[in-house]
Formats: structure tokens, C-alpha cells, sequence
């Protein structure tokens, strides 16, 4: 994960030298994936932007054009905000957007909760030991993403291998309703995304340093005392890292609330998914992803902001 | 060296355990030859006779390939572009909106990209007649522009990694820049552009949410046809099927992690 950081090399001598055709060259090089970023990447969200202003209609494509011509021949442009006023009053979009945040922040705490002593226990196995216990952990995110959702359908159905479980060993009398409610979203996204919260918590254990603890150690530090005072401070940009990581995408999650959840699990992904698949209403499912970008906006400003600050703090 | 301690290898056993038990599950149950889902009836591979003699799988499966490779391609080139430029070319004038572009396909929430991208293909068609129809085509390029960000990220780590002097070796000895970036760069990054094609291909096989955005009629990939089946319920072919994707995108995977991690 820390190797992928980016390049620290200055920039190369040879490439800027003036010389026969490797200005041209380099500005070629430049050109095509500027062009492909501009095309399919900035265009994309400019566009997202203007149809979330535009009015919805019936048509193909079901949206009012922006620039209009008015009976005398002169362009108009034709902006509504109309679409952001109803989401902001329609209790749906509401309950949508609060249950995106709750539920994935109570997805990040679980797997952060898992993670970390898992982190810790990794990096603190031994030297050879340590390769395996990475391959093992990231693994299982290499695999589908869909079919691990599924997976938890098969274990938490009624009828599931979890219930059967259960009333084997007469712990239940009756088989629990597991699935289909925001425990099962929140189980689901955590299981799903915990390499993610997993690998840059190891990154960070895995460099600390281990004289630090022992310090502590002797000093008169019980264990709990340790870690609280020592190790989780150190590992605070891990931390953050790993939050960002799985509190961004379960915010705009679709897959998971659809599968797992009940037909009241509202979140922002899915209320996005509904407008645009079954209402056919593209000029609100645009408004409700500005509004989805705009909220992930701010805790990704947040890391930025923090980042220098837990480094500065680790250092 | 001191000890794990119980507790933590407790945790990390319990963690490993809870990551691995529900694939499992999904594995042994695809086995099952009950027709109830969840009634064991004994070791059976019957359900995996029935999705070889399935063509709407095989159609789907055939589609999803198709759009894997060609999507990977693309964006390992225009991807492997970004990266090389972002590692080497140092401060160039607007460097930071690049970088930003070519990082935000991982920010940006899956439904609200499909969403964009769709958008774009229906303006595209309004103004300049192209796409008349979504199709394979506009997965292709939607699949592309997602994956050539993470195509430049495993190039730029792989670069970064790699003196620049090599580079400017070769071009002192008098190897022409063309010639040099084949003879030199290409070599050095080979390993990233493979890794980068098979993350890339991963990640479109695996893609539901874009896919169903973009596409058109009878354009439908695997995981399409896929999620319609999982959505009704359980089925024991379904579960066959998982268990094929699940091996499938896995051996990729591990493919591309042995490349990245080669020196």
C-alpha cells in the first residue's frame, strides 16, 4: 500500500532536455490521456451537473433541454434548481441520506473493530509468517464483489445455514429473521470492504516501531495502557486511511442494501438506482449523485486536512 | 521477536475465519443435489451439468469477456499514459487537475459514475449522432475509463521504483526516444502493464452497477444476468454460478498480484 505512493524523483533531465522530437513526443505523450480524461471523465461529471439543472419531461432522453429557444428566436437557458428543492423537502431523499451516513459509519466501526486486532496481530507475527498472512487477507478481495454479498443471502436466509446452526444447538426456537433489515446491510458492507480498512491499518503497525512499546512497557504501562497511549496514536494516519476507504464507497452503496436489506433500508445508492430504473426520473437521480458527491467532498477535504497533522503528530 | 499474544491471534484467526466462511458456504452448497437450496442432500455436480447447457450464460459469459479484454486494453494504454506522465514529467502546467481527473474514478461512488457516463453517451448522441444505441461499445469505454485509473496508479508505483537515469542513459548513449521507451521503459514497466490489464479485466468482469447503466438491450454482461437471478432468490444453479465467478475472477486476481509484487 505505501509503495504506491507517488513518484519522488525529480523530474527526469533527460526528457525536458531541448532536443530533436522529444518536446513532440512528450506533449504526444501528454495529449492522448489528457484528451481521454477530459472526454470520459470530466465531461461525464460537467453533464451530471447540467442535467441535475434541467427540468425532467417525458421524452427520450426524459429530460428538458438546457438551452432553449424562445417564440422570438432568441436562446434561452433554462436552469432549475428544482430538483435539489425536492430533494431537500421529500422525506425518501431524507431517509436515504441519513441511512447512507448511519449505515456506513456503523460499517466502517465494524470493520474497524475486526481490523484492528487483526492488523495488529499480523504485524506483530513473525518476519516470515507475514507474507502469507497479507496474501490471505487480501484475497478475498480479489474475488467477486457480488458474490460475497450473495454469500451472506445463503448464511442469513431464514432457512440459512446460520439459523440452522443455531436451532441445532438450541440456542433459538424459532428461526431469527436476519435478513433483509440495516443489520444485514451493515454486517454485509463491513465483510465486504474489510480488506480495505485491513491493509493500511497493517501498513502502518507494520512499520511502527516495536522499542517504542517496550519503552512503555518499562515505564510501568499496562498492556491496554500501551496501546491506547502508544500504538493507536502512531497508527492514527492508518486509521484515517482505512475509515476513508470504506466509509466513502458504502456511502453510495447499491449492491448491498438491494440484496441484504429490507424494502425500508433506504440509502442514498439505491433511492439513485429506484429514481433512475423504475420512476425514470434522471434529472433527480443527477441532482441526488451532485448531492452524493458534495457529501463525500467533505470527509475526503477532512483527510486532507488531517493528513499532515497525523503525520506531523506519528513523526 | 515477542509473542502475538492469545487474544490478538484469537482476533486474527476469528477475522480470517469470518473472511473465508461465507465463500466457503456458498462452495460446498453449489455441490448440493437438493433442489431445496438449503435441505443437504448429499454431493452432486448436477448443477453445474445445468449452466453448461444454459445459453443465456454462455451468451452473457462470451459478452462479458469480450468487454473485459477490450476495456483492459484500453485503458492500459491510456491508463499507462497517465501514470508514465504523472511519474516522470515532473510539474507540468496543470499537473494537479490531471492527477485529480485520473484519481477520481476511485472517489467517486459507483452509481453516480454509471449515472455520469450514461449521461454523457446520451449528450454524445444528441450532439454529434454517436452513440445511436448504447451497447457493448459504451461499457467498453465506461469499463475503460474507470480502470485506466487504476492502470496509472500501478504504473506510477512501478516507475517511481525505477531510476530515471536509466532512462537518460539510454538517451546519452544516443538511442532516440522512441527507440529508448522500447528498449528501456517498455521492459521496466512490463510487470505494471500486465498487473494493470488484469486488474482492469478483473474489475470489469466483476462490474454490475456501471454496467447497468451503460448498456443497451440485449447488451447484458455476467454480472447482470447474475444479480436478476440472485435478486429472486436462491437457486442452486445460482449458487454453481457463484461459485464459477468466484474461482474465476479469483485466479485473476492472484495473477495480478504475483506480477506487481515481481521485481
Amino acid at each position: 500500500m505505501a509503495r504506491l505512493a507517488g513518484g519522488r524523483f525529480p523530474p527526469a533531465a533527460a526528457v525536458t532536455r531541448p532536443g530533436r522530437g522529444i518536446g513532440r513526443e512528450r506533449l504526444l505523450l501528454l495529449a492522448l490521456p489528457t484528451l481521454w480524461l477530459v472526454l470520459l471523465v470530466a465531461a461525464p461529471l460537467v453533464i451530471l451537473l447540467k442535467i441535475a439543472l434541467s427540468e425532467a419531461e417525458l421524452g427520450v432522453p426524459p429530460y428538458s433541454a438546457l438551452v432553449q429557444t424562445a417564440p422570438d428566436g432568441s436562446l434561452a437557458l433554462a436552469l432549475t434548481i428544482d430538483s435539489f428543492t425536492r430533494l431537500a423537502a421529500d422525506d425518501i431523499y431524507r431517509a436515504g441520506l441519513w441511512g447512507s451516513l448511519r449505515i456506513a459509519f456503523l460499517a466502517a466501526l465494524a470493520a474497524f473493530l475486526v481490523a484492528y486486532p487483526m492488523a495488529l496481530a499480523m504485524a506483530r507475527a513473525p518476519r516470515r509468517w507475514r507474507p502469507l498472512l497479507l496474501a490471505l487477507a487480501i484475497l478475498p478481495f480479489w474475488t467477486s464483489f457480488l458474490i460475497r454479498v450473495y454469500a451472506w443471502k445463503v448464511i442469513l436466509q431464514g432457512g440459512g445455514v446460520l439459523n440452522a446452526a443455531l436451532l441445532e444447538l438450541g440456542l433459538i426456537a424459532q428461526p431469527l429473521a436476519l435478513l433483509h433489515g440495516e443489520g444485514a446491510v451493515v454486517l454485509g458492507i463491513a465483510y465486504a470492504y474489510l480488506p480495505f480498512m485491513l491493509l493500511p491499518l497493517y501498513a502502518v503497525l507494520e512499520g511502527r516501531d516495536p522499542a517504542l512499546e517496550e519503552a512503555a512497557a518499562d515505564l510501568g504501562c499496562s498492556p491496554w495502557q500501551r496501546w491506547l497511549r502508544v500504538t493507536l496514536p502512531l497508527s492514527l494516519p492508518g486509521v484515517a486511511a482505512g475509515w476513508a476507504l470504506v466509509f466513502i464507497p458504502a456511502t453510495g452503496e447499491f449492491v448491498v442494501p438491494d440484496l441484504l436489506g429490507g424494502p425500508d433500508t433506504l440509502m442514498l445508492g439505491r433511492v439513485l438506482w429506484q429514481e433512475f430504473f423504475q420512476a425514470a426520473d434522471w434529472p433527480m437521480a443527477a441532482a441526488l449523485s451532485v448531492a452524493l458527491l458534495l457529501l463525500l467532498l467533505a470527509p475526503l477535504a477532512t483527510l486532507q486536512w488531517l493528513r499532515p497533522r497525523l503525520r506531523g503528530g506519528a513523526e | 521477536m515477542r509473542a502475538i499474544g492469545w487474544p490478538l491471534m484469537l482476533a486474527l484467526l476469528g477475522g480470517l475465519g469470518l473472511l473465508y466462511a461465507p465463500m466457503a458456504a456458498l462452495v460446498v452448497y453449489s455441490f448440493n443435489a437438493s433442489e431445496r437450496v438449503l435441505v443437504w442432500g448429499g454431493w452432486s455436480t448436477v448443477w453445474y451439468g445445468r449452466l453448461l447447457d444454459n445459453s443465456a450464460i454462455h451468451e452473457a459469459l462470451g459478452r462479458s469477456v469480450l468487454v473485459g479484454a477490450a476495456s483492459a486494453s484500453l485503458a492500459t494504454v491510456f491508463g499507462a499514459a497517465a501514470g508514465y506522465a504523472l511519474a516522470r514529467f515532473g510539474a507540468f502546467p496543470g499537473r494537479g487537475l490531471f492527477a485529480a481527473l485520473g484519481a477520481a474514478p476511485l472517489v467517486v461512488p459507483e452509481v453516480a459514475l454509471g449515472l455520469a457516463l450514461l449521461l454523457l453517451f446520451v449528450s454524445l448522441d444528441q450532439a454529434i449522432g454517436w452513440p445511436a444505441q448504447r451497447g457493448l461499445v459504451t461499457v467498453i469505454l465506461s469499463h475503460a475509463s474507470i480502470a485506466s485509473a487504476y492502470v496509472a496508479i500501478v504504473v506510477q508505483a512501478r516507475l517511481a521504483r525505477f531510476d530515471a537515469a536509466l532512462e537518460e542513459a539510454a538517451a546519452d548513449l544516443g538511442c532516440p526516444p522512441f527507440q529508448g521507451f522500447l528498449r528501456v521503459t517498455l521492459p521496466l514497466i512490463a510487470p505494471g502493464l500486465a498487473a494493470g490489464w488484469l486488474i482492469a479485466f478483473t474489475l470489469s468482469f466483476d462490474d454490475l452497477v456501471i454496467a447497468s447503466f451503460t448498456t443497451g438491450p440485449g447488451a447484458g454482461t455476467l454480472p447482470m444476468l447474475a444479480f436478476s437471478k440472485v435478486r429472486l432468490g436462491l437457486s442452486p444453479e445460482i449458487n454453481a454460478l457463484a461459485t464459477l465467478l468466484l474461482l474465476g475472477v479469483l485466479s485473476l486476481g492472484v495473477l495480478a498480484f504475483v506480477l506487481q509484487r515481481r521485481r
